[in-house]
This record gives structure tokens, sequence and C-alpha cells, in this order.
């Protein structure tokens, strides 16, 4: 097996900065295995105590929606006003609802 | 994509280059999957591999001294500064690899001495004062432009940027307290501080890259705004917050020509030596072989590191293979 690590997949790393809050997408590197991704981005990505958890994900598993496709995929939802609170008229009288 | 890339624009490309720029005038940030004009990829992977290969070649000239930093508080923030800059390339080839680039292929053309990366890196740091100076005028000017490219357009380069302008602020700092602490030191340390900075201060206005007029690229970055800011705006910019900080120093910048011009609201300043920049830019400056010597031979003997870890993955697998096969 070639040494160069351009054999190793590249993962996508994800870091919850505290409890209460989601993994975030933070950047990619690359690694040989699950593993030794975790510990390259502990290093790469949390020098500054930006983490208390990290997700590594192969690149190639993430699936995602095409750009191209992105007006038909999500136009429509545009045009559903009534899934939002202010398309239903309450006069001011009946107060914060 | 690549299929036309060598025949004339058809009419779809037309507009979709149209569409582009319109897109980017809105202040709309590119993401890697969008459509993009084949050229400003190809800026793209240029100016941000060139940018990462700058960050790991910066690495040597700094490593230089963590081994003789003067204190333990000195050597553990060289070495937090210079592990920084590991993990800015890292950033920066993630950033490229979006791209569609393979970060090994970069690495190559570096190694192979066909990249460019920042000429400042081709000086040598004789004196501990380098130290000092690097971080308070090559930090300094390297922050002003990548404040600037924290707006860029493309999103994962912008995105590094944040990242790494946010950790670049401690590097300056730790750099002007060296400048300081020298500078008000002994004579013979204010004399060594003095002399670091007649050594960096031209150099590091040549960071900022040719004056305008002589930067035809400089105008379509401008165009596809991956750059915000031309050449010498962030130049003029730079001098202007750092005339002040020599002056609290006590040190004199070596240009006679400095001097404040209240019409203009500007520091006016000498001409600079392009003829050493393009040299030091083709290979010529005193520390280019040095330099790719130094990364080939660590490239090399890091092989074995990256066969070990090769073979410990290979046995993770196989042990998790046969302990299923168990199960």
């Amino acid at each position: 097996m070639e040494a160069h690590n351009d054999n190793w997949k590249i993962w996508e790393v994800f870091i919850r900065s505290k409890n209460g809050l989601s993994h975030k997408h933070v950047g990619s590197l690359h690694a040989p295995d699950a593993e030794m991704a975790i510990k390259n981005a502990r290093d790469v990505y949390t020098r500054r105590s930006e983490g208390i958890s990290i997700w590594v994900v192969p690149s190639e598993s993430i699936t995602s929606s095409a750009p191209d496709e992105k007006d038909e995929l999500f136009a429509p939802a545009d045009d559903k006003v009534y899934r939002h609170p202010t398309f239903y008229d309450i006069p001011d009288e009946v107060g914060h609802i | 994509m690549n299929s036309i890339k060598n025949q004339e624009p058809t009419s779809e490309t037309i507009r979709l280059e149209a569409r582009f720029q319109n897109y980017v005038d809105g202040e709309n940030k590119v993401e890697p999957k969008d459509w993009m004009p084949g050229a400003y990829r190809k800026t793209l992977i240029r100016q941000i591999s060139q940018h990462a290969h700058s960050e790991v070649v910066g690495m040597l000239p700094e490593a230089n001294w963590i081994g003789r930093a003067p204190s333990l508080r000195r050597k553990v923030a060289l070495l937090a500064k210079v592990q920084d800059e590991a993990g800015h390339g890292l950033y920066l080839y993630s950033a490229a690899e979006t791209l569609g680039v393979d970060r090994r292929e970069l690495l190559e053309e570096l190694l192979a001495g066909k990249a460019k990366y920042s000429s400042i890196f081709n000086y040598p740091t004789p004196s501990w004062a380098d130290m000092g100076a690097i971080g308070w005028l090559v930090d300094g000017a390297a922050i002003a432009n990548q404040v600037m490219l924290c707006r860029t357009s493309y999103g994962p380069y912008a995105r590094a940027m944040v990242k790494i302008c946010k950790e670049e602020s401690f590097h300056q700092r730790q750099g002007y307290e060296i400048m300081l602490y020298l500078s008000k030191g002994t004579p013979a340390q204010k004399a060594m501080a003095q002399d670091a900075l007649n050594r960096w201060w031209w150099p590091s206005l040549m960071m900022f890259g040719p004056n305008d007029a002589e930067s035809p690229n400089s105008a379509q970055s401008m165009r596809w705004k991956i750059k915000r800011k031309s050449n010498d705006e962030l130049r003029q910019e730079f001098i202007d917050k750092t005339v002040p900080q020599a002056e609290f120093l006590g040190l004199s910048i070596p240009d006679p020509e400095l001097r404040w011009n209240e019409a203009r609201g500007h520091y006016d300043f000498g001409p600079i030596n392009w003829e050493e920049f393009k040299q030091v830019v083709a290979g010529n400056g005193p520390c280019n072989r040095e330099r790719l010597e130094a990364r080939r031979k660590a490239d090399e003997e890091g092989r074995w590191v990256r066969e070990a870890a090769n073979a410990y993955a290979q046995k993770q697998a196989q042990r998790r293979a046969q302990t299923s096969e168990v199960a």
C-alpha cells in the first residue's frame, strides 16, 4: 500500500461546543480510520476548547441535495404563507397569542 | 463541465457566467457544489493552495527558534503558534479540496518547487528578535489580508479565514510583546529589535503583492469578490496601523521617505524594491532552497508515521472483522 496519506479517506468533522447545542460542521481532514480521525480532529479543530464532543463521518457517506434542483426542491414551501403565524389576523385586543 | 473547457464559450456558458456574476454581486456566497466559472475555480485552487503552502512553509523560520527560546513562557507561545500554522495549513487544504483537488497533488507541487508560497518565508531568522518582528509585522500583514478574506465569496474559504483570524490575533500580540521587551531592555537588546525591524519591514510590505497597476489578476478577483480590497489599499492600511506601533516601541522604520500626509490622511512611503520581490518569488531568495529541502526532508521522515498509521488501521479493521465472525 502506498504510504502517502492521500489514500486516507476524507472525514467531515462535526463539533458540539457544549451540551444543549447541536454538533456543527467545522471542516474536514484525512485519516486512515475513524479512531484516528477523532484524534486528528481533536488537534486540528479543538486547540482552544471549542468542543466537548466530536463526530467524524466519511465524506463519501454524505448524500446531499443537488444545487441545480434547489428551486424545484424548495419552491413548494415558498407559497405556503399559511404555515406562518403572521398569516392569521387576530385583533390587537386579544393580546399576545 | 470539463468538456467545454477548450471550446468557445457557448451561449449557455455565457448565460451561466452572467447569472453567477449577478449572484456574487448580490453578496451571496458560493458553495462547493454550486455552478461556478472554470476560471473562478482555478483561481481559488491556486490562491487557497498557495495560502496553505505559506502556512506550512511559514512554520520553518520560527521552528528554528523553538529550542532556543529565552524562557519557558516564550517557548510554549512559539510552539503553540507554530502548531497553529500547521492547523491553518490543514484548514486551507481542506477548503481547497472542496473544489475537487487532492491535497497530496497540491503537496507534490510544493515539494517539486512548482507551487508558490508567500515570499516572506524565504528570509532567514538569525536572531531571537526575528520572532518578535515576524509575529508583529508578518502576522500583522497576514491578518490585514485575512480579515478581508473573511468576506470572500467562496464559502469554505471564508469560513476557514474566520477561524484563522481568531487564532492569529494571539500570534501578533506575542510578537509585539517580544519587541516591547527587547526595545525596553538593554541597549544591545534594543539594537537587536531595531535590526530585526530593519530586515523585516520591506519584505512585509511586499507581502501584499505588486502595485495594483502591475497586478492584472487582481481586477478579476475583485469582480468575483474573491478579493475585497486591492493590494495597495491593504498595504496602506497596514502601514498606517503599524507606524504608531513602531513609535511606541521607540524604534525607527527604515524608510527615510515615510511621513504623515495630512491631506491624504495616510502615511506616504518610499519606493518598494520590486526587483528583490521578483527575485525571491522566482526562487532566488536567501532561503528558498533551504525551505524546500526542509519540507522534503519532513515529508520523507514522516513516511514511517503514515505507514504505521495505515498498518494500525488495517490491524484494527481485521480484529473487528474476526470478532464479528466469532460472534
